[in-house]
């Protein structure tokens, strides 16, 4: 069989795409990458650098005290999880479908008003609401005094079993804005062809609601669930500005996050442990890990996209 | 050829310089290490003249560091060869780490080292007490501050002297309900174990003698000695403010100052600014004693050190420097400057302040002894100390009895130390 030879089209090499990716995979790699995987790499190591393979792992689960620690952290970040995605996302929907309301007033005010607690420092959050649920200074107790519910005070941050959901609700407090810019954004996104066309249809209101602009910004709760699992799987700022790095009282605010940070850096008289930290830092990104994978294979391949 | 003659004038003058430079650096320069920012100006107006003056010839420069960063800023700096030629001392482990890698030079033959008593030099010893690697410089003694116009007004003349005067007291300013009668939250857990547990401890455990045998094994913390205290802590929480659960360690301070509490069991190095913020006068009494005539003991702990870079330049002023800072003399300054922060040399020292000249008097009539948890106890997992606190909270709250936080932490103490002969 002749062949024929086509001289291929030499495409000159572009160079500047290189160039320009450069800065951004330098300092990602310097920054994010090359930490991870040294981070990982010091798991499988003892303190002084011996190759332990997974004996690290198998103290973290075995050890009565550490996996004791560790499954108390996890239990509590899921419930940590679980009380943002019931408060934090639901609300956050709920405030994005009342402001992409045409008929509502200073839409922009209220925007902002909901957005503005996202943009303060995690320290300033958790000294300023510590401050309003202080028992001795607080004006928690003399409000719910006034419309006569004062004995529902409670000292929650303090109380073992309020202190965590406290927490949890502070964090929702903060960054309902999140969800809903995101969710307001797909909102605003759905062309009105279709809402008027289901308004033709006799579909108005809570129903519209539900049955077009829900199933239409699905994705983007998805996103927002998804950022939700990272952050509160990473959370650590929170809890150590408002308990300190012991999560009192008893451990019972204590997540992965300051777990990690007690057993890596260590505390007050407690030396730091490299090796264990490692590992503790390791589950973290595996369990991370497993949730976005679930996300990414298991629920967004399912949702279905619309082209507008 | 311009060029040549430039260099070869520079090269010249260079060489001119180098040649003279040494007439003028008889000053040997020291540069100081320390965590101690809060105290600056102290040691540039008070400290550095003051052995200047005495010393001329040496020049001394205070360099601090962040608390927070100190022990990571100074071992990078030590592993660098850039530290500074003195070393401010963590006391225990941090500073024994690094005198075992070979960074703090050993001071047993410093003259003025014999001003200090074994208690004072335990924090900056070997396990062996053998060798001493840092100058003490200041210990905290703890106690219990009080209202005296709460006192007055709820008719209480002397401060307590024992356990059960204390109870009956808490219970004249309950039911007075005018103050809160103890100043303390558990929010941030080391008051109770710090303010709490090893203030009034060591009555119970008898100071050294007991923390020297709980090192030994030949004690445990579920003896009733260690026990005790707890039990004791537990009978203070009728007394402590509503929602204590969440009071944190400034909320405990600004109740004292404001006036709305009657007693705040601490520590001297509140006098400062306990002395700058109250309005009423204040008192203090040492933490009771079981019973009447029973001998007393204080926690007098020892918290700030100072050692010299065994790789420092300038060895023989170093040494004349910390010799400086063993001797009465600059006891006396740095106790005046730092009210509540008292120096641990033996020798005479004039204290100015009333209050803090009250708590030095304690050592006079009752024996000192360091945290128990803070030498040799806390250096593995579950570490001693971080689990005082969270014991100390749990008995207070009632959420633990004594005898099972003892139980746990002895259990925890066991599961890695050994004590030497076991």
């Amino acid at each position: 069989m002749a062949t024929v030879d086509i001289a291929p089209v030499k495409k000159p090499f572009r160079w500047h795409i290189l160039v320009f990716l450069a800065p951004a995979a330098l300092i990602y790699t310097a920054v994010m990458i090359f930490p991870l995987i040294s981070t990982l790499y010091q798991a499988f190591f003892s303190q002084k650098w011996e190759f332990v393979g997974f004996g690290n792992f198998m103290q973290l689960f075995t050890d009565p005290r550490l996996s004791a620690s560790f499954w108390n952290a996890l239990i509590n970040n899921v419930w940590f999880f679980i009380i943002h995605m019931l408060v934090q996302n639901p609300i956050g929907i709920l405030l994005a479908a009342l402001l992409s309301n045409p008929r509502l007033r200073l839409r922009g005010f209220y925007r902002t008003v909901f957005f503005i607690p996202t943009i303060l420092s995690f320290v300033i959050v958790g000294f300023v609401w510590k401050l309003i649920l202080s028992p001795t200074w607080g004006v928690t107790s003399g409000l719910l005094k006034s419309v006569g519910l004062g004995w529902l005070f409670q000292p929650w941050l303090g109380k073992e079993e309020y202190a965590l959901t406290t927490l949890a609700l502070i964090s929702n407090w903060q960054f309902i804005g999140i969800p809903m810019m995101l969710i307001y954004a797909a909102l605003l996104s759905i062309p009105d062809e279709v809402l008027e066309a289901a308004e033709c249809d006799g579909i108005t209101g809570w129903s519209q609601f539900w049955k077009i602009q829900l199933p239409l910004v699905l994705p983007a709760i998805g996103i927002v669930s998804i950022l939700t699992f990272v952050g509160n799987f990473n959370a650590f700022d929170l809890v150590y500005a408002a308990q300190g790095a012991q999560a009192g009282p008893n451990f019972s605010t204590d997540l992965l996050g300051t777990l990690l940070y007690r057993t890596f850096f260590g505390y007050q008289l407690q030396l730091g442990d490299r090796a264990m930290g490692s590992t503790v830092a390791a589950v973290m990104f595996l369990i991370i890990l497993a949730g976005v994978c679930v996300y990414l294979f298991g629920i967004q391949t399912r949702l279905r996209r619309y082209q507008f | 050829m311009t060029l040549t003659k430039h260099l070869l004038a520079a090269t010249a003058t260079m060489a001119i310089v180098s040649a003279v430079a040494p007439a003028f650096a008889e000053d040997v320069n020291l540069t100081i290490e320390s965590w101690r920012t809060d105290d600056l100006t102290v040691w540039q107006d008070k400290i550095i003249p003051a052995f200047e003056a005495a010393n001329p010839g040496i020049k001394v420069t205070f360099a601090p560091t962040a608390p927070t960063e100190y022990n990571a800023a100074l071992n990078a700096k030590l592993e660098g060869g850039s530290a500074g030629d003195i070393i401010t001392c963590r006391p225990f482990d941090a500073s024994l780490e690094l005198y075992n890698k070979g960074y703090l030079a050993a001071l047993n033959d410093l003259p003025g080292m014999e001003n200090f008593s074994p208690v004072a030099k335990a924090a900056w010893s070997t396990d062996d007490q053998a060798t001493t690697f840092c100058v003490p410089m200041g210990a905290v003694i703890h106690g219990f501050f009080y209202n005296k116009d709460a006192f007055a007004k709820v008719g209480i003349t002397q401060p307590p002297a024992t356990v059960d005067e204390f109870f009956a007291d808490l219970d004249k300013i309950k039911a007075d309900g005018t103050y809160i009668p103890l100043a303390m939250g558990t929010n941030d857990q080391w008051e109770a174990a710090t303010m709490g547990y090893q203030n009034i401890g060591p009555n119970y455990w008898k100071g050294e003698e007991g923390r020297l045998a709980l090192i030994a094994g030949k004690e445990k913390l579920t003896d009733p000695q260690w026990v005790e205290p707890y039990a004791q802590l537990a009978k203070w929480k009728p007394y402590l403010g509503d929602g204590f659960e969440a009071q944190t360690y400034s909320d405990s301070q600004n109740l004292f100052t404001l006036g709305r509490a009657a007693i705040y069991p601490t520590g001297s190095w509140e006098i400062a600014g306990f002395e700058a913020n109250a309005t009423f006068a204040l008192g203090v009494f040492p933490p009771p004693v079981p019973k009447a005539g029973d001998q007393c003991y204080i926690s007098d702990h020892t918290d700030i050190g100072i050692g010299m870079n065994a790789k420092s330049a300038n060895p023989d002023a170093a040494k004349k420097f910390l010799s400086w800072v063993a001797s009465p003399e600059f006891g006396t300054i740095f106790a005046n400057a730092l009210p509540g922060f008292f120096p641990l040399s033996s020798g005479e020292v004039k204290l100015e302040d009333p209050i803090a000249q009250e708590f030095v008097s304690w050592r006079a009539k009752c024996k000192s002894t360091i945290r128990s948890t803070y030498a040799i106890l806390s250096r593995g997992t579950p570490n001693l100390e971080n689990e005082t606190w969270n014991a100390s909270v749990q008995v207070i709250k009632g959420a633990e009895t004594p005898e099972a936080a003892g139980a746990r932490l002895q259990a925890g103490l066991d599961s890695w130390y050994k004590p030497a002969g076991k």
